[in-house]
């Protein structure tokens, strides 16, 4: 446990450019009617800037909802977790989407691409939240895509792009807005081996050449061994 | 750009569906149209009269005459500028289905107290001097194809018998307001048969139309003349033309009532339509609608896309609806005929087509932008799997 | 073959609420308008039919239509009284009742807007011809005095016409001494007073109509062609059940054509939203479409499947507009007859044959609005299906 904590006294790591993310005491639990179902139990972990994080465990681990609540998409039940020295559980919803607009990149299992916007578009579309003119945009994308090796492809719907070019998409479009963290939830877990490989790959290129910091759940070992670091979650506890 | 482009393209994802939804509000708004040309046909009588003109009756009801010798009377109220009178004739051309009313009418006097019947002089002069002569309206001349010197046979309901006229001249309303459907001809003609036949009945006046030289001395004028014939023989009752005109409109309010309340019915029944139409496309897009969020777009703006689609489609299937009201208005008062002599559009009705078009595109998109902005982020995004 | 259960169909309809509740919400809404309109026809059908007896007639005179525009004077009165055909009062009197009838304009009690009241002279034969008329509140006019009873919807309708309340018209006062109640009929929407003292206060001196019971009511051929080829009268004859239905002939024409024009522009709206629920139901369930297939379930199966629920979805909006129709019976409803210029009072009359009606249509248009969609499903290929999962 100690092994995934990076200071002795909590808190002093907050703020530290080194370590990027900083979870203290984090639960998560719903309650049905009279029942709490606990989700995670008192969560404490750190990641460094430029990791590249395996979060792996069996189904119902809490090992999606720990990335969510790092993401800022869900609210913990109670501890803190510091994104590059703001703790995000204290962040209202308009206040998150905000956040999530300048620090996170999303990538998912089924891509959750935009079906009627083009690849470029989609691509685009975290721009629309920003102020950049849209001929600095279009450079932006275009870079992005020629980045995830889609230049020749970004005036294709999702629907004509196979699974792994959509993934790409996805990449490129979590990497528009130069976020400060990219989560990626099975990001290959609807790919055949070869292009789970091509994209596992992308990930590694990300972190290696651009310095990019990537937290993934996956149940794939595969997956999970081309990541720099691996944590185990199993009923709501981190195990070594 | 992009944002309309966005909202244009998520609409026509479901074709089928955007079109039968448009096809609905097509429909509807072309009905509501209708309907409301229908109340504005049933009040067009009241809006084409002059502030200047007053209604002398019988206080009793209009099926009492008041006699002739009050005319003289009339005239010499303060504040009266001339007097003419009418009465109605309520007769049968052919069938009982070819309605349209019959007056005879105090000829000159009442012709220059109605400009905007307009007659061409010599028409009106060949009116003038035919005692069997008649004028009949644009509307009513061409539904039957009379021509000037044509025979035309009514069969009375009130005087017994068939009377022939003659037609000598057409009027033309001054403007669309004006009722071209109506039958002009002398009541000293009428009269002097009735007394021939019926001896009592005659010097018999329906209505007089009085004239005033200052239109804001209506309610004075109205009590003046009421006062002068009170307790007499026949009493009467002066009101302004129109609200004479409004009195009839009063008598089926049921009616209309019943015809504007449906017409909100129409907008009702397409308001349930679209707000399925709504419901069923955010369901189906609530993980996209989840990953926007995600990635920072707030509630408010992916409120605003459902908004926008949703009164997007509502405007576009509004417009349809307003541009084909007018083909069919035009048909439907054809088909009519007489029963609407005006039939028009008014620029009220096409305010309200649109502004209940965009109500029914914004009533429509309450509920699934209202869920969507409220759904966490984390359940709408698993509604993919 | 096998058959989808119907539990399964109905769980369907209720899984997806907002969208079930909307479209039959729609379709429920058509329904009441057009329960109601067809209502509001057969209620004032039936007060037209009912007002008339069918062994009295009436006579007023030629080419005049209505009994205001009518009149007959006393000689041609006094030849019809003679005819041998009409039926003798307890009284030894010909059962003959011969009435002035006026519009007078009153105010309404609740909007002050004038509408035209019929004023109908009657004597004691006339009550004795319509035994439907009776004295609910206060008592019946003494002949030869200046009082009236009038008719339940104008007592409740009109200013001053309650009992005890007086009218001034004729340079006279009227008190009402009686309130009457005549059924589902038009008398409901007269006032009713002394024949002579009527004539005298309008200076009339003609009857507007005759009313006459016959002996045998199947001579009423006879006795019409009798009356109608007298040179000395110039008289129309009718029975007075035909004489009142064809006063409502325009207006109940006007009601009927003005609501079947709506139904049906209604029924498009909600045919079309039923379309637009049921090709969604259709879309969303393409992988249970292609397991029923596979577990053996015919085309038909899966067609009949979908137009049962359509069908169902328009049984629900038909029973909940139905319901909210019938509550309709309660108001009641007062215009101007456009021919006699008269007011009319009447109520919503829900007959079987309107439930039958206003159920067929719904059926019809969830059958209409759900047979694309469920031919859609039923020609989905198995694999295909399956595969959208």
């Amino acid at each position: 446990m100690a092994g995934n904590v990076a200071a002795d006294v909590p808190g002093t790591g907050v703020g530290d450019a080194a370590w990027l993310v900083v979870i203290r005491g984090l639960s998560k639990y719903y309650v049905r009617g009279d029942q709490v179902i606990p989700v995670l139990a008192d969560i404490n972990l750190d990641v460094v800037a430029g990791d590249f994080v395996a979060l792996m465990g069996p189904s119902g681990s809490g090992k999606s909802t720990l990335l969510n609540l790092i993401a800022g998409i869900d609210k913990p039940s109670a501890g803190q977790i510091h994104v590059a020295g703001v703790d995000i559980a204290q962040l209202t919803e308009s206040e998150l989407a905000g956040w999530r607009a300048a620090h996170v990149g999303f990538i998912f299992q089924f891509y959750n691409l935009m079906p009627v916007l083009t690849a470029f578009q989609n691509v685009e579309l975290p721009l629309q939240l920003t102020a950049l003119s849209r001929r600095e945009r279009r450079e932006r994308v275009e870079n992005t895509l020629a980045l995830v090796g889609l230049s020749d492809r970004m005036e294709h719907y999702p629907n004509e792009l196979s699974g792994g070019q959509q993934q790409r998409v996805a990449i490129a479009r979590a990497l528009i807005g130069d976020p400060t963290i990219i989560v990626a939830d099975e990001p290959t877990g609807d790919l055949d081996r070869t292009t789970a490989e091509e994209i596992l790959g992308l990930l590694d290129a990300l972190v290696r050449q651009i310095g990019k910091t990537i937290i993934m759940v996956t149940h794939d070992p595969k997956a999970a061994g081309r990541a720099a670091r691996l944590i185990h979650l199993e009923k709501g506890v981190l195990v070594d | 750009m992009f944002v309309p482009f966005f909202i244009v393209r998520n609409a026509l994802r479901h074709k089928l569906r955007t079109t039968l939804t448009m096809i609905g509000i097509v429909v509807a708004i072309v009905a509501f149209g209708l309907l409301r040309t229908i109340v504005d046909a049933w009040y067009a009588g009241a809006e084409a009269t002059s502030s200047a003109r007053l209604i002398t009756r019988n206080a009793i009801s209009l099926v009492f005459p008041l006699p002739l010798s009050y005319a003289q009377k009339l005239r010499q109220v303060q504040g009266v500028s001339s007097v003419t009178w009418a009465n109605w004739f309520g007769g049968i051309y052919i069938t009982e289905g070819n309605f349209f009313p019959q007056l005879a009418i105090e000829t000159s006097t009442y012709l220059d107290m109605y400009p905007e019947y307009r007659i061409a002089a010599d028409q009106r002069k060949a009116f003038l001097i035919d005692r069997q002569g008649a004028i009949a309206g644009r509307k009513i001349a061409e539904k039957f194809g009379w021509k000037l010197g044509d025979q035309i046979p009514i069969r009375g309901t009130i005087f017994p018998g068939t009377w022939t006229f003659t037609l000598r001249a057409i009027y033309d309303g001054a403007d669309s307001k004006v009722d071209e459907t109506q039958f002009f001809f002398h009541w000293g003609f009428l009269n002097e048969s009735v007394k021939a036949r019926f001896p009592r009945r005659g010097d018999q006046i329906g209505l007089y139309i009085v004239e005033i030289r200052d239109p804001t001395q209506a309610a004075e004028i109205s009590q003046r003349i009421d006062a002068t014939f009170k307790n007499s023989m026949a009493e009467t009752l002066t009101e302004t033309e129109k609200a004479f005109q409004l009195s009839f409109v009063a008598m089926t309010e049921a009616i209309l009532a019943a015809i504007q309340a449906v017409s909100y019915v129409i907008v009702l029944i397409i308001m349930a339509v679209m707000a399925n139409t709504m419901a069923m496309t955010a369901r189906e897009r609530y993980s996209e609608y989840a990953t926007m969020k995600a990635i920072g777009f707030s509630n408010g703006f992916v409120a605003f896309l459902i908004f926008a689609e949703s009164m997007g489609i509502a405007a576009a299937g509004g417009l349809v609806g307003i541009a084909l009201t007018y083909p069919i208005a035009d048909a439907f008062g054809a088909a009519m005929g007489t029963l609407f002599p005006v039939f028009f559009i008014s620029r009220q009705t096409i305010t309200l087509q649109l502004a209940a078009a965009l109500l029914v595109g914004f009533v429509a998109a309450l509920i699934p932008a209202w869920r969507v902005a409220r759904v966490r982020i984390v359940d709408g995004l698993r509604s993919i799997a | 073959m096998a058959n989808i259960p119907v539990s399964y169909i109905a769980r369907n309809l209720f899984a997806r609420k907002l969208t079930t509740i909307l479209t039959a919400g729609g379709m429920a809404l058509v329904v009441y308008v057009f329960a109601t309109v067809l209502m509001l026809a057969a209620g004032l059908k039936e007060t037209l039919i009912q007002t008339g007896q069918p062994d009295n007639v009436v006579v007023i005179r030629r080419g005049s239509q209505t009994e205001v525009q009518s009149g007959i004077d006393r000689t041609m009165a006094s030849i019809v009284e003679s005819l041998p055909d009409i039926a003798t009062g307890e009284d030894g009197r010909k059962l003959v009742s011969k009435e002035p009838v006026v519009l007078i304009t009153l105010p309404k009690r609740e909007t002050d807007s004038p509408s035209n009241v019929v004023i109908r002279g009657v004597t004691d034969h006339g009550l004795t011809l319509r035994p439907q008329v009776k004295i609910v509140e206060g008592r019946m006019f003494r002949p030869g005095t200046s009082e009236i009873v009038a008719g339940r919807a104008i007592a409740e309708g009109f200013r001053g016409a309650g009992l005890g309340e007086t009218l001034r018209f004729a340079q006279r006062d009227w008190t009402v001494v009686g309130v009457f109640d005549a059924g589902r009929t038009g008398f409901n929407s007269e006032i009713w007073g002394d024949a002579e003292q009527l004539l005298q206060s309008f200076r009339r001196i003609g009857y507007s109509s005759l009313i006459f019971r016959l002996i045998d009511t199947d001579r009423f051929a006879d006795v019409k062609r009798e009356i109608e080829s007298d040179q000395r009268l110039t008289l129309d004859v009718k029975r007075e059940t035909q004489f009142y239905a064809d006063q409502s002939e325009m207006l109940v024409k006007f009601i009927s054509y003005l609501g079947t024009t709506i139904s049906i522009i209604f029924s498009i709206g909600a045919v079309i939203g039923a379309m637009i629920t049921m090709y969604a139901s259709v879309a969303s369930r393409t992988a249970e479409i292609g397991t029923l297939r596979a577990l053996g379930f015919s085309r038909s199966a899966i067609l009949t499947a979908f137009l049962g629920e359509a069908l169902l979805l328009g049984l629900v909006g038909g029973v909940i507009g139905l319901v909210a129709a019938s509550f309709m019976q309660m108001v009641p409803i007062s215009t101007t007859n456009f021919q006699t210029f008269a007011e009319i009072a009447f109520t919503f009359t829900l007959t079987p044959a309107i439930v039958l009606a206003s159920l067929g249509f719904a059926l019809a248009m969830g059958f209409v609005g759900g047979f694309l969609p469920a031919a859609r499903a039923a020609r989905m290929k198995i694999v295909d299906a399956l595969r959208a999962a």
